[in-house]
């Protein structure tokens, strides 16, 4: 039930995180905007054409941003958004969380390479190595949040977190917070790792992968993407503020519970979009040591999670 | 007799029987005939695997003429596992192989090795004693030898590659040797139950432990004896490489298994320490050159080394946590180990073989010449994709489920109080992360270079699907990479039987880590994933009665005529950002050659860019190793130099030797 | 620069962007699918590149075509619509089809200036193969040498409808 709704509320929300962060963006940079919901607007107009289909291109170019959107679908009713309950049998395990993530990663990856053009192909790459980077990230600070929970599964941190608000001002939670940070904006492609907005293919990761994709899988695609996002940005702010989610099931507790969601989400958005317009890309060479930066203070967390229990 | 008895000998009679079909079957039938039988061996190991799990016991004595206890074949629920592994996966690569083999590899002897080398891998984790051990391993080294040499007529590559395994093969016979006779000599007897009644502690122990696990882990693969595994694969023929990166390899885990858990167990902390040392470093460096290489059946052996690292590091993680207070998070370590073995012999297999069918039909093994495969080979596209997603343990495959298990058991083995625990295990952690990291983009590669995109070469533009039986035993292979990562919870309750973990309940459909509480229900992600798909789906084809797709001509090229495929990113350069972040690590030697044009040096005419990678560990350790031998053996050729009259002359100063030292 | 510096630069520039102007006439038959979101693809088929930079300039934060809806985009694929400018060259007839051809429907195309329109000053030179009208179909035209943004924007405005 949770998770049903939670996916409907990402869903009909991630858009609008993303129109949300394109106004805020165009606004500092004193233009006006095309408005929050023109996310929508493009998806709906993507949803009517047609798609094209190249020659020499499989069947992964029609199956993968299905799949891609598909994995963003489960992975936003595993994370706990709104409830802690959780799915049953199919616990939140951060362990599924990711790796259907990388289900996602890996479709989107094929996709840039089926076409066999080379701007594909070099985004795809670009994307998976990135993407292999990021994984030691996300599994280590994560795996450094679960050590004084006792417990792989999100909802377990977050309860952890709700009964214990201090925690979350520690150094192990702080470092593991800012190291998860540096992972979900390389991997949801954001500033500086990747630039959302690039028309000059040398520079483009993710939309060197799409430019072949049309139509409806376009929008399979950008849906997938964005859902992505929301999800981890709205699992991030959950992390760091833990209220507001429901810990038991009933209508005034989810009401309340999707709107500190949503407002979670816009705060953290803005604040995003905010910082990226102070940003320059990097080039693609530094980005590894920005990633093993973050390693580093995910490994820091976790030394320090043995530390502080044993001081 | 007991069914296991029954199962044991059934295997040898088996494989007799096929080595008889290969030497003396009329031409046509050779082939097919032997592949049945050899098929039908790797049945009954499995069959008697299974037994054994379930709590069959049997043992079968086989005198010999030497002075010594006759060899008994006694195998226990571990034994029983690695029986099963190595039998299905003998299953499925002797079917392949019915279709497969043709030339050098349809030689007589070469064939006649094949069942033999089945029934060596399945009598190794069935020996009950040092002598049958012993045979069994030589039986399989002498016939994997024979095998790795089948074109050896043709390709000179090939010889050197079999000059490598010989030598590092009988290099970890030897070590093993020592390093049980050194146990048996302590112990007065022969058989395991004897041995282990040996003082962990002890100097004697220590010693054999260590020549154990140098031994054991040159089969294994592991980083720094892993020299032969890159060389090996790509020089065997495909049914072979697989049954040996399958099944072989693992014997190596199984015999490190067989010492920590049965010869020596409840040894000193360093003993624990030593594989979670030898599993990390051989899982990073592993990852790294596979990820780098670009010959398929190479990536593919370097994978092997990362996944033995691996399995390693699980088997050390849980002798560790076993002996500092967290016995729930140990055996669930070992339970991964476990799981990672089969789940290893799975998606390797389906990856040995799929990689065998786009060799044989393209004539390529050079990843950067393939691409467009997966149109003109469904089968072999989807099964060997199916394998990839395993190796980079993607749900819902039983990859993932194996690695899966070895974090849960990495998160609640986290002992703050422990200083060795709290050091060893983030640094395990970190190296499960980075290898499954790099994994993905190593497997990303292999499967979508191979078969995506558009054809790099004339090969790979006119390659045919593979024969039937090579089709079966792939769609085989990709079945179990799914079913058992769908239903891992028979695997599952069978490994805990081999471990003898004492909380295990594990129903079909789930893993449960009764004691550190955690659930692992791959069904229900998979209906999950199944759901959401359909839901896309269903979206998307109400979309298509509006809006039909429309085929078009050109991939778009920004306008120009269709670019060249070799305008394609290519697999050199599909790990070329990797390559680069990891410089220091795989220190590739890099080329540029630009040639300018007559009338000036500002206009190129040519650029040539090449790039080889080098083996670091082989370079600097093993030429200059090689090359102390060599000059060795170029003075000792002093020695012997054909003269009679030197070879009486060293015949007199021997005999005096012996009157001084016998008068002395 | 540092991120108060910048935010204080934000805050006293404050809206670059010129108030919008009334709502021009939709067209007629726009497909139903463009309304309310158009990206546009590029093509610089033969131009002085006069209009380039009035499109810039229309797609900049003055103008801000982006608040009607409108986006330029890298690939075709993803475009809606093809906006061609100049004389259509000989080594450029092919790449404008290909890229109408590579975009989906429905798409519109839009002639932007006048040697698009009708080859302008270059009419009859030596390489140009006739107006972009001659080449491909045309949906909209905006005269001028070059148009003015306000132009550009409005065409596009007809489009999207807002």
């Amino acid at each position: 039930m949770v998770a049903v709704l939670q996916v409907l509320v990402v869903v009909a929300a991630s858009p609008l995180v993303i129109g949300l962060m394109r106004t805020v963006r165009a606004r500092l940079e004193g233009r006006v905007g095309a408005g929050v919901l023109q996310p929508w607007r493009d998806l709906r107009k993507l949803w009517g054409k047609e798609p094209l289909r190249a020659e020499g291109t499989t069947w992964v170019s029609v199956a993968g941003p299905i799949t891609l959107l598909a994995s963003s679908l489960v992975v936003a009713a595993l994370t706990p958004l709104l409830g802690t309950a959780g799915l049953a049998g199919l616990p939140g395990d951060l362990f599924v969380v990711v790796s259907v993530l990388l289900l996602g990663t890996v479709a989107l990856a094929l996709v840039g390479l089926d076409a066999g053009t080379a701007f594909g192909g070099m985004g795809s790459s670009r994307h998976m190595t990135i993407a292999a980077l990021v994984e030691p990230t996300v599994l280590l600070s994560v795996y450094a949040l679960s050590i004084p929970a006792g417990t792989s599964v999100l909802s377990g941190i977050v309860r952890a977190r709700l009964d214990d608000p201090v925690s979350v001002l520690s150094p192990v939670s702080l470092l593991a917070l800012l190291a998860l940070t540096i992972a979900v904006v390389a991997e949801t492609g954001r500033l500086p790792v990747d630039n959302p907005a690039t028309h000059l293919e040398l520079t483009m990761v993710h939309e060197a992968m799409v430019l072949e994709t049309s139509g409806r899988d376009l929008a399979w695609l950008e849906l997938g993407s964005w859902m992505r996002l929301s999800v981890l940005l709205g699992l991030l702010s959950t992390l760091v503020v833990p209220w507001g989610i429901a810990t038991e099931v009933s209508v005034t507790t989810l009401a309340l519970a999707v709107v500190a969601l949503l407002a979670k989400l816009t705060v953290i958005a803005g604040l995003l979009a905010t910082i990226e317009v102070t940003l320059a890309k990097l080039r693609l060479f530094r980005i590894p040591e920005l990633l093993a930066g973050s390693f580093a203070l995910a490994f820091l967390a976790v030394t320090a999670s043995y530390l502080v229990v044993q001081a | 007799m007991t069914a296991v008895e029954w199962g044991l000998a059934g295997q040898l009679a088996l494989a007799g029987l096929g080595v008889l079909a290969a030497l003396a079957a009329p031409a046509r039938a050779r082939v097919g005939l032997t592949g049945v039988l050899s098929a039908l061996v790797g049945v009954a190991g499995a069959v008697t695997g299974i037994v054994v799990l379930s709590g069959g016991q049997g043992r079968l004595s086989l005198s010999t003429s030497l002075p010594l206890d006759p060899m008994t074949l006694e195998p226990t629920a571990l034994g029983g596992f690695f029986m099963l592994v190595a039998g299905a996966v003998g299953v499925v690569a002797a079917v392949y192989s019915i279709g497969y083999v043709h030339g050098a590899a349809a030689a007589r002897p070469v064939l006649a090795a094949f069942p033999a080398f089945l029934a060596a891998m399945q009598l190794v984790p069935a020996a009950g004693d040092l002598l049958s051990f012993l045979a069994a391993w030589e039986l399989m080294a002498v016939a994997s030898t024979v095998l790795v040499l089948a074109e050896h007529a043709s390709r000179a590559e090939v010889r050197r590659a079999g000059l490598w395994y010989a030598g590092m093969t009988h290099l970890s016979f030897v070590l093993i040797l020592l390093g049980l006779a050194l146990l048996a000599a302590h112990q007065g007897g022969t058989s395991w139950a004897e041995l282990a009644t040996a003082d962990p502690d002890s100097a004697t122990a220590a010693a054999a432990y260590l020549l154990l696990v140098v031994g054991f882990a040159t089969k294994a693969g592991l980083v720094p004896f892993h020299v032969w595994l890159p060389r090996a694969h790509p020089a065997a023929p495909s049914h072979v490489s697989a049954a040996m990166s399958s099944a072989m390899v693992t014997m190596g885990v199984y015999g490190l298994l067989l010492v920590v858990v049965r010869l020596l167990p409840g040894g000193p902390t360093w003993f624990g320490v030593v594989l979670v040392a030898l599993g990390a470093v051989s899982a990073v460096y592993g990852i790294l050159q596979a990820s780098a290489a670009s010959d398929l059946k190479v990536l593919l052996g370097y994978s092997t080394t990362e996944n033995t690292g691996l399995m390693v590091l699980a088997a050390g993680i849980g002798l560790l946590l076993r002996e500092h207070g967290a016995p729930g998070a140990g055996d669930a370590a070992l339970l991964a180990c476990l799981l990672l073995v089969a789940s290893h012999a799975a998606f390797k297999t389906a990856l040995f073989l799929g990689a065998g069918a786009v060799l044989s039909a393209s004539g390529q093994r050079d990843l950067d010449r393939m691409g467009g495969l997966g149109m003109r080979m469904p089968v072999t596209a989807v099964t060997f994709g199916v394998g990839a997603l395993g190796a980079a343990a993607l749900p819902v495959t039983v990859g993932f489920v194996a690695e899966w298990t070895l974090l849960q058991s990495l998160i609640h083995g986290a002992r703050p109080g422990d200083r060795l625990i709290a050091v060893v295990m983030p640094v395990a952690v970190a190296v499960v992360a980075l290898t499954a990291g790099l994994a993905l983009l190593t497997f990303v590669k292999a499967a979508g270079i191979t078969f995506l995109a558009r054809p790099r070469s004339e090969g790979a533009a006119t390659a045919r699907e593979a024969p039937r039986p090579m089709q079966v035993a792939l769609v085989l292979a990709a079945a179990v990479v799914v079913g058992l990562g769908l239903l891992p919870g028979q695997l599952a309750t069978w490994a805990h039987a081999a471990v003898e973990a004492p909380s295990a309940v594990s129903d079909t459909t789930a893993i449960r880590l009764a004691r550190i509480d955690a659930v692992l229900v791959p069904l229900a992600v998979a209906t999950a994933l199944g759901l959401a798909v359909a839901l896309v789906a269903a979206l998307a084809s109400t979309a298509a009665r509006q809006a039909p797709r429309r085929a078009v001509d050109l991939a778009w090229g920004c306008g120009g005529v269709r670019s060249s495929a070799r305008m394609q990113y290519t697999a050199t350069s599909y790990a070329e950002p990797l390559v680069r972040v990891f410089d220091q690590a795989l220190r590739p030697q890099r080329d540029v050659e630009i040639s300018h044009r007559d009338e000036s040096r500002y206009l190129v005419e040519q650029v040539h860019f090449r790039q080889s990678l080098h083996d670091l560990v082989e370079a600097r350790v093993y030429d200059p190793l090689l090359g102390f031998v060599m000059r060795v053996g170029a003075v000792g050729r002093r020695i012997q130099n054909g003269s009679i009259h030197r070879y009486l002359g060293y015949s007199f100063a021997a005999l005096v030797l012996v009157l001084v030292v016998v008068s002395w | 620069m540092s991120l108060a510096k910048l935010i204080r630069l934000a805050r006293r520039s404050g809206r670059i962007a010129e108030p919008a102007p009334e709502r021009p006439e939709p067209l007629p038959d726009v497909p139903k699918p463009l309304r309310g979101s158009v990206q546009v693809r590029h093509v610089d088929a033969g131009s002085c590149n006069g209009c380039e930079i009035e499109i810039g300039a229309a797609f900049g934060p003055v103008y801000d075509a982006e608040r009607y809806g409108a986006r330029l985009v890298a690939s075709p694929r993803h475009a809606d619509v093809v906006m061609a400018t100049g004389v259509v060259t000989r080594n450029m007839e092919e790449p404008l089809k290909r890229t109408v051809a590579a975009t989906p429907r429905p798409r519109l195309v839009i002639a932007v200036g006048d040697c698009a329109k009708d080859c302008g000053v270059f009419r009859g030179a030596p390489g140009v193969v006739g107006s972009v009208g001659e080449v491909v179909e045309v949906d909209v035209e905006v005269p001028g040498c070059p148009p003015r943004p306000e132009q550009i924007v409005e065409a596009l405005r007809r489009v999207t409808g807002r």
